[in-house]
């Protein structure tokens, strides 16, 4: 069991108290486990892999077979996607639409999330369920219209990264509300009571305990704003397609397959290249979800 | 150096300060009110610019959607309800609204399933980063890179010939198959695994969001029933279960919403053909491949309406658990 001793070696240090009763104990929840983490990884393993071997190979054979003729794996589909020369320059653009577009929301949502959770006004509830209605506003009918606000009849924006960072802030919005909303309200009440007998203003008690308290929710919003972001071709190829030295990575894979025609041994190679950042995110934010980071008053 | 990077340098750093100073100066504008005026006014000014970003980008384009809904494929003269007729007696749009509903229940169960069962679970192992990466790593794939992982996984070659996909293969080992798995449509079969699909995505989602609930349950609550004699299962059930039930509605609802608009694997893998459409790919269908914005906007305010008794159920929670803190 090598690939268990792997991952043992590079567990944290959130292991304070978790030791079992005794090793035999607790098997049964380390097979669970791995089980569970084996059938998600045979999809992506079996693309792995194939992204590794050359076209013919794959349309006659099964990935697994290359299990036990690893001579036939190659780098080639990668080499073949980063000698594309716009995939650097993507790169670069996709962080400078991801980045702004997912600080925007976070912080313009935390606002407004406190004020649901914290403040009472007429019609608190009915505001709450027509913004996180809209989530289930489909994207594509909101397309045309924000183009032709961005014209050069109106805004006269069209095809700068301010137009993603708009639309994408606007889109992650009822979500990021609605997390924070929930997890703000599970906070407990007293804190604030005696914050605020104690003469601390609302900046005061939304800046000192409601953001540093909420931060395991703002990590996980912070995640799924950067991956959906970051994964978007939609919004990017209609608001940005006029402009291409701005095109994100997405539309550049998206591109070499579509071009090459059927090219997906090369998607392949593609895909693991661009999973590699939201990959570095999630570890990165991992920590904040460490226990004890609200000292263990939160509710839920 | 780009001139594009001081731009997003500037957006970064700039937006977050803005905001802070609006509060700010908002703040002091309020000082001279009365305090009971003071707490009307603030909610708003707090809310102002999540709203206003709202109402340019989504309810004015969803305006103009329902105003779409009651015209003609080109949208020179109103119809009425002919759009909406059309959604509740054609055959293909009442198939599209079966399968969401299968979607909707499926796809929550197996995700909210599976996704507090991984974060339960992994919470007691020192290994818990990486098994919460390995599950999390295909919600970090995108959608067209998730819809060729699949086709390897359903690709079908016809019986003699060596089957490359790995479903195929493996059912092979059992002298199944090969099966067109994709093509399969009693008991809606495709339309089932295209929701595992979705499924082994979102999983990922839930799983973080229900973990990061379960590290603000505090641990001397826990000790202390362990302490008391209570089993792991007694644990969960009366006290993280409970504690984590406002997350595990945030968490169902937004599923139930990605349920309701599921589109890409939908379009990417089958097209909606084999009986498998979708209310959003049958919207897209209407507005890009027939050029009915009618129709197709006729869909988007049903799906509108479906999220309303949603909504309302929250918000019953959500002033349930106010009365109780």
């Amino acid at each position: 069991m090598t690939a268990s001793s792997e991952v043992v070696a590079t567990g944290t240090k959130v292991a304070v108290r978790k030791e079992g009763k005794s090793r035999f104990g607790r098997l049964p929840l380390h097979l669970a486990i791995i089980g569970l983490m084996v059938i998600w990884l045979i999809p992506t393993i079996g693309l792995l892999i194939n992204s590794l071997r050359p076209a013919s190979e794959v349309n006659s054979s099964g990935w697994w077979t290359a299990i036990f003729a690893p001579s036939q794996l190659s780098l080639d589909n990668y080499a073949h996607v980063l000698a594309q020369s716009d995939i650097g320059a993507q790169f670069v653009n996709s962080i400078f639409i991801t980045v702004p577009a997912t600080i925007i929301p976070v912080f313009v949502a935390a606002f407004a999330a406190y004020a649901f959770a914290w403040m009472n006004f007429p019609g608190r509830n009915l505001l709450f369920i027509i913004v996180v209605g809209l989530l289930v506003v489909p994207l594509q009918t909101t397309l045309i219209p924000i183009l032709q606000l961005y014209g050069p009849k109106n805004l006269n924006i069209a095809g700068s990264f301010l137009t993603v960072w708009l639309a994408h802030t606007a889109y992650g919005l009822p979500f990021a509300i609605f997390l924070l909303r929930n997890f703000m309200g599970g906070l407990p009440k007293e804190v604030f009571e005696s914050a605020a007998i104690d003469g601390a203003s609302p900046v005061t008690s939304f800046l000192r305990l409601a953001l540093p308290m909420s931060i395991p929710a703002i990590a996980a919003l912070v995640i799924f704003q950067f991956l959906f972001v970051w994964n978007d071709l939609l919004v990017a190829l209609i608001f940005l397609g006029s402009s291409p030295q701005n095109l994100p990575m997405t539309v550049g894979i998206s591109n070499l397959v579509t071009s090459i025609g059927g090219g997906w041994e090369f998607l392949g190679a593609a895909a693991f290249i661009s999973m590699l950042v939201p990959l570095a995110i999630f570890f990165g934010l991992q920590r904040y979800f460490v226990r004890g980071i609200t000292g263990g008053s939160v509710k839920g | 150096m780009d001139p594009r990077l001081f731009t997003a340098i500037a957006v970064v750093v700039g937006v977050p300060l803005v905001l802070l100073g609006y509060i700010v100066l908002t703040e002091q504008v309020l000082r001279p009110v009365p305090d009971r005026r003071r707490g009307t006014v603030r909610p708003w000014l707090w809310l102002t610019p999540a709203l206003v970003f709202l109402a340019v980008f989504l309810v004015y384009p969803t305006i103009g959607t329902i105003i779409k809904s009651f015209q003609n494929t080109s949208g020179t003269e109103f119809v009425g309800l002919d759009n909406y007729i059309y959604f509740f007696t054609s055959p293909s749009t009442l198939g599209a609204l079966k399968n969401n509903v299968l979607w909707v229940i499926l796809l929550t169960l197996l995700t909210v399933g599976f996704g507090m069962l991984i974060a339960v679970l992994v919470d007691r192992v020192r290994y818990e980063s990486v098994a919460k990466a390995v599950i999390f790593l295909p919600l970090a794939i995108s959608m067209v890179a998730a819809s060729v992982i699949w086709r390897f996984m359903f690709l079908y070659a016809p019986p003699g010939q060596p089957q490359v996909g790995t479903l195929n293969a493996f059912a092979g080992l059992f002298n199944f198959g090969p099966f067109a798995w994709l093509q399969l449509q009693d008991f809606s079969i495709n339309t089932v695994l295209l929701i595992v699909v979705m499924a082994w995505m979102w999983t990922g989602f839930c799983m973080v969001i229900i973990s990061a609930a379960l590290k603000g349950i505090s641990v001397e609550l826990m000790e202390a029933a362990r302490v008391d004699g209570a089993t792991e299962w007694q644990v969960f059930r009366r006290i993280v279960f409970p504690l984590l039930l406002p997350t595990l509605a945030v968490v169902a609802t937004t599923i139930v919403i990605t349920a309701l608009k599921a589109f890409d694997i939908v379009y990417v893998m089958t097209g909606g053909n084999f009986d498998t459409q979708v209310m959003a790919q049958s919207m897209i269908t209407q507005m890009f491949t027939n050029g009915n914005f009618g129709r197709a906007s006729a869909v988007a305010v049903v799906l509108l309406l479906t999220i309303i008794p949603v909504m309302l159920l929250n918000i019953r929670r959500f002033q349930a658990q106010e009365a109780i803190r």
